[in-house]
């Protein structure tokens, strides 16, 4: 077997009959149930799942910490993961955070700190760069997740429902922050959100991912124009039907 | 925008601190050396009423003034400063290496599972164990020498410290190694970079469980092997007690305290530092 979904250019990711099992005690549980899809060089694409559809076993796949059990996941290009808590090292200062990612891809020493700020700057923190996590708000906190991200120099972002704990304010300011960045780096973004109105907010596509074990269930094109506005009617009608979509996987799972 | 909060963020932070920092760090000292003073001025009065109640002679327990008069005594001679200086050199030695190579063992056993298998429960007997049974087979060994002394030291303060280790190893946030390796460190950089900061905190506490253990095994010995003819703190209190002078060894039983004490709150100190950084300490007062 050959590559048969050609690993062409344009691709940035590729995930084909992607099965992903657990042994939890005597009995396996399947994660992913071969999901087969494909993310475009520069696309946003978001993925939305209930819970218990594999959406973050998927980006683990993806960022090369789990295995899937079969299939594909094949990944072009370097890979950064934000995952929903910032997951800063708490020992580290903001600055000191960005320069280790630096550091771990070999950057040298002597124009860490100036990058390290640099990147800091891009995600407006500048002034922040000796505060501890414990010193910053959650969105503060994610946004130097994504300069560190953003220090990994990847051309594939994967993010693991980033914003899911911040308030309304901060969510809103993140997802402009977030757009605006991808439109400057040309970055690949697979987005995994529980929120389908966020996911319409953001994503260029929209998969829906079913429960349990999780396959792309439904993709939706977003043709709207950018920046979307989270209160518009147009995403309003497509977040719907989304969530629809989503009710209808939880309501089957519940009734068997 | 985080550009636009941030003025007010370092406005309240401001707001937050006090005109006299000066002033505040010795009020928090001061907060946190009360209650061990008046614990100690506590001890020291209830050691004055046993003297009191007459239940000893003065001789076999003398009061607290005398003890003070005699340190201070003791310590206008250079020998008494000598004594101590030689029992400090071989806790330091001996806790040095018990650190270093516990430090080398904890980190085998949790990356190699065989090791965990074989080392681990032997870690929790060695514990358990008082160091100063191992003294007879280090006088075999060693013959009563600086060796046999050093032996005791590591083997007293080595387990807490392989311990505490190996349990702060063991209880790094998954998540912290998730996001190193998604950084892209792997084996001896996750562990520099990521698992051994993270594990910082249970290694301080271990380092001051085996201080304890280190200083208790050193005074057991120095009391056993009296035969080297330098003079430590052990051999002081031996020699207090053969010639009866209950003064002198109530002086430097107080020593030995004042030693263990002082060590000890140095890694206190260490301990709120860390803390501090990491952001574990609640709102001071």
């Amino acid at each position: 077997m050959s590559n048969l979904l050609a690993l062409s250019e344009k691709h940035a990711l590729s995930v084909e009959r992607l099965t992903v099992a657990f042994s939890h005690g005597e009995e396996l549980l399947l994660a992913l149930d071969g999901a087969t899809f494909e993310v475009k060089r520069g696309e946003f694409v978001c993925v939305v799942g209930a819970s218990g559809s594999g959406k973050s076993t998927l980006l683990n796949v993806l960022a090369g910490l789990d295995r899937p059990s079969a299939g594909r996941a094949h990944v072009h290009g370097r890979v950064a993961l934000i995952f929903q808590e910032s997951a800063l090292l708490p020992w580290l200062t903001a600055a000191g955070n960005v320069e280790l990612a630096l550091e771990l891809r070999g950057v040298s020493a002597s124009v860490r700190q100036e990058l390290a700020y640099e990147l800091l700057g891009r995600v407006h923190l500048a002034g922040f760069e000796k505060r501890r996590p414990h010193e910053l708000s959650g969105g503060m906190k994610q946004r130097v997740a994504l300069a560190r991200a953003l220090a990994q120099d990847a051309d594939v972002l994967l993010m693991d429902e980033p914003f899911g704990a911040l308030d309304a304010i901060s969510r809103d300011l993140l997802h402009e922050e977030l757009e605006r960045i991808w439109k400057e780096s040309r970055l690949t973004i697979l987005f995994v959100t529980h929120n389908a109105r966020e996911a319409v907010r953001l994503g260029d596509r929209v998969m829906v991912f079913t429960s349990r074990p999780g396959r792309v269930a439904q993709e939706v094109h977003v043709n709207l124009p950018r920046p979307r506005s989270l209160d518009s009617p147009e995403l309003a009608v497509i977040a719907g039907r989304i969530t629809d979509r989503l009710k209808h996987e939880m309501f089957g799972e519940a009734v068997i | 925008m985080a550009a636009e909060l941030a003025p007010q963020l370092s406005l309240s932070e401001a707001l937050g601190s006090r005109p006299h920092p000066v002033r505040r760090s010795a009020a928090r000292v001061w907060s946190g050396l009360w209650p061990k003073l008046g614990a100690a001025v506590l001890l020291v009065v209830i050691w004055q009423l046993v003297v009191w109640s007459g239940w000893r002679s003065q001789s076999a327990l003398p009061g607290p003034w005398p003890v003070v008069e005699r340190l201070a005594g003791d310590l206008r001679h250079l020998d008494f400063y000598a004594a101590i200086g030689l029992t400090l050199r071989r806790v330091a030695f001996g806790y040095a290496i018990a650190a270093a190579a516990a430090s080398i063992v904890a980190i085998l056993i949790a990356r190699i599972e065989l090791a965990r298998r074989a080392v681990g429960s032997l870690l929790v007997g060695l514990q358990s164990m008082p160091s100063i049974a191992w003294f007879p087979l280090a006088i075999l060994l060693l013959q009563r020498s600086e060796g046999a002394i050093t032996l005791v030291v590591v083997m007293g303060a080595a387990p807490a410290i392989a311990a505490g280790l190996l349990s702060g190893i063991d209880h790094v946030h998954p998540l912290l190694i998730r996001v190193g390796r998604a950084m892209g460190a792997d084996g001896l950089r996750l562990y520099r970079h990521v698992i051994l900061p993270a594990a910082l905190p249970a290694f301080v506490g271990g380092l001051k469980q085996g201080w304890a253990f280190a200083w208790r095994s050193l005074m057991s010995a120095e009391l056993l092997v009296v035969a080297t003819n330098q003079s430590s703190i052990g051999q002081l209190l031996q020699s207090a007690r053969n010639l009866n002078d209950a003064q002198q060894l109530l002086a430097i039983m107080v020593v030995i305290f004042v030693i263990g004490i002082a060590v000890d709150s140095v890694f206190g100190m260490l301990d709120t530092a860390i803390r501090r950084r990491w952001g574990l300490l609640g709102m001071e007062a």
